[in-house]
């Protein structure tokens, strides 16, 4: 009697595995993220359009402890012209702050067909940045930190979550404003139809009191990829002289009361620190703050909008 | 027939433990199976994750144009028409209050940009109710077939709600994952920005809230809003918020609105 059934399609054990994977758990489950992604940057120009340059001492919102604001007022935008700095502030966290779209594409393995890691291209100034989805361990605590840092991805149900590692020390808002290279990242990909919300939670020993949640918000795009987009951040020599690092020595920052001329807010304010990002801290600059009677620069604007890069 | 298909004891074994799991997945998930029939589980027993609670803001990015009010003219990164900057330049925050439109900017479209605590609470089974303390308003979101009734228009307008899938709930496997999506229309006319930018009674509002449970237990839930204004918008408006959930309601104070402040 057996051998009449031996002809019959059988379901062997990895057959099974097989099925379960197809109907089954939600390890498995996963969000299409492919595609070209425009920028929707509805916010503060001053900190991420490109074009206007932030106010260069504006921390509001940024939990900094005295390291992190000492190092933000040292800071001097010439550091850009500097050939080995050119490129040294734009660290994955650049993703959540800067004013570019991006480009996301799926690496598969070549046997079974899955997903073994997402790529972001880069910009004209942030580079690659490579989310590893095949369960590989991150590198020694020693081992070498670049500017893409090393990020590995699960799914949470079906939104991925990438957390990174191994960054160089990088900028959290376009003015300077920094974190360490002891900094993780914690990122979120929520997809909503052809909306795209990226938030990212940067924890920073060195820098920070507490988490920083940073959100930009995409949009499929079906527009060609801005040159820019994909192009990795150069270096370029502008001829500053070998061996000089523009910045300011404590206590000679010449911006610190820039915000308060130009929009009125408390110098106090300006530097940051955990409380400005809580609803209460209106109470305390209320009596402080001055409005000024017109917008002062980047007022935006019919036929001003939209700023928006590929 | 199965006997004779798995003759062999453990892949029989497996099959059947394989099933089993299969099916309490999808079970657990809500989302598929041929269960009993029987009323559909209200919303707040479906719930895709527990809302309800205290909720306070972080504003760590857009702080100028958040936190205080934000001079004449600043309309950078608003995608207006027009006729909308002919309104915004004509802001006069001492005339709203004097016709008693202090609340322009504490309506559905912006509120949840503002500085602020939420406090959720479930209002009956079906019925989702938001308190702000900014400006001390109230969002009702209605679950299921809730049709609004006919009336003026207010600030927080009418808002249907749903656990949102990112999939379709037949696909396999099936959505693993759900969030709040809010819709809101029959809004009174008011302000995307304090200094008077202005949203009319036609825009339609769609919100996305997606929770992140951190490993340390921290909640928190990013808040997604797209604003689409026929009148005043040239493109959809889109603005983000997140929220930390507080394990009671330490710094919950309700305010009036203010149109100067």
């Amino acid at each position: 009697m057996a051998r009449v059934y031996d002809n019959r399609p059988r379901i062997s054990a990895g057959m099974a595995l097989a099925i379960l994977i197809a109907t089954g758990g939600p390890a498995f489950a996963q969000i299409d993220l492919s595609g070209m992604w425009a920028s929707r940057n509805y916010g503060d120009a001053l900190q991420n359009q490109p074009g206007p340059e932030p106010i260069p001492v504006d921390y509001v919102g940024i939990p900094f402890n005295k390291n992190g604001l000492t190092r933000a007022l040292s800071y001097s935008y010439s550091q850009f012209s500097m050939p080995d700095r050119t490129c040294a502030f734009y660290s994955p966290a650049y993703l959540v702050i800067g004013p570019f779209g991006m480009r996301i594409w799926n690496e598969t393995e070549p046997l079974n067909g899955s997903t073994i890691a997402w790529h972001i291209g880069g910009w004209e100034d942030l580079a690659p940045m490579t989310i590893w989805m095949d369960g590989r361990p991150h590198p020694s605590k020693y081992a070498l930190h670049d500017m893409s840092g090393f990020s590995t991805g699960a799914w949470d149900g079906d939104v991925l979550t990438a957390y990174t590692t191994h960054m160089k020390s990088g900028i959290v808002r376009r003015n300077g404003a920094p974190h360490s290279d002891q900094a993780t990242m914690t990122t979120r990909f929520f997809r909503h139809g052809d909306i795209l919300t990226v938030t990212a939670r940067i924890d920073d020993p060195v820098y920070l009191t507490q988490p920083l949640y940073l959100t930009r918000t995409f949009e499929v795009s079906v527009v060609a990829p801005a040159r820019t987009v994909g192009q990795p951040c150069t270096q370029v020599n502008e001829g500053v002289p070998e061996g000089a690092v523009p910045h300011y020595l404590p206590g000679k920052n010449p911006f610190l009361e820039e915000l308060t001329k130009t929009y009125g807010i408390p110098a106090d304010a300006a530097l940051g620190g955990a409380e400005t990002m809580l609803p209460e801290y209106r109470k305390k600059i209320k009596d402080g703050y001055k409005l000024p009677e017109r917008c002062p620069r980047a007022c935006g604007g019919p036929g001003g909008f939209p700023l928006r890069p590929n | 027939m199965f006997c004779r298909t798995f003759r062999d004891r453990k892949t029989r074994a497996l099959v059947v433990a394989m099933a089993a799991l299969t099916l309490a997945t999808v079970q657990a998930y809500g989302q598929g199976g041929r269960g009993p029939a029987g009323p559909p589980p209200t919303a707040k027993v479906a719930e895709a994750f527990d809302p309800t609670g205290y909720w306070v803001s972080e504003i760590t990015q857009n702080w100028r144009l958040r936190m205080v009010t934000p001079p004449r003219g600043d309309y950078m990164g608003i995608p207006m028409t027009a006729e909308s900057k002919k309104i915004a330049d004509a802001w006069d925050p001492s005339k709203d209050e004097a016709a008693g439109n202090q609340c322009k900017y504490y309506g559905a479209a912006a509120i949840m940009t503002l500085p602020e605590r939420l406090h959720i609470t479930w209002q009956d089974d079906n019925t989702l109710r938001m308190d702000i303390d900014a400006g001390t308003q109230t969002r009702i979101f209605h679950f299921g077939d809730w049709k609004a009734p006919e009336g003026k228009p207010t600030w927080q307008g009418d808002s249907v709600a749903a656990w949102a899938s990112r999939r379709s709930p037949a696909s396999r496997p099936p959505p693993a994952s759900r969030y709040l999506q809010v819709t809101t229309t029959h809004m009174l006319a008011g302000y995307l920005r304090k200094n008077g930018v202005p949203y009319s009674d036609k825009a339609v509002l769609t919100e996305f809230y997606d929770p992140i449970q951190e490993p340390n237990g921290d909640m928190w839930m990013i808040v997604t809003t797209t604003v689409e204004d026929p009148a005043y918008l040239d493109q959809p408006l889109i603005l983000t918020a997140e929220f930390k959930k507080q394990a009671d309601a330490t710094g919950w104070e309700p305010t009036p609105c203010s149109a100067k402040w």
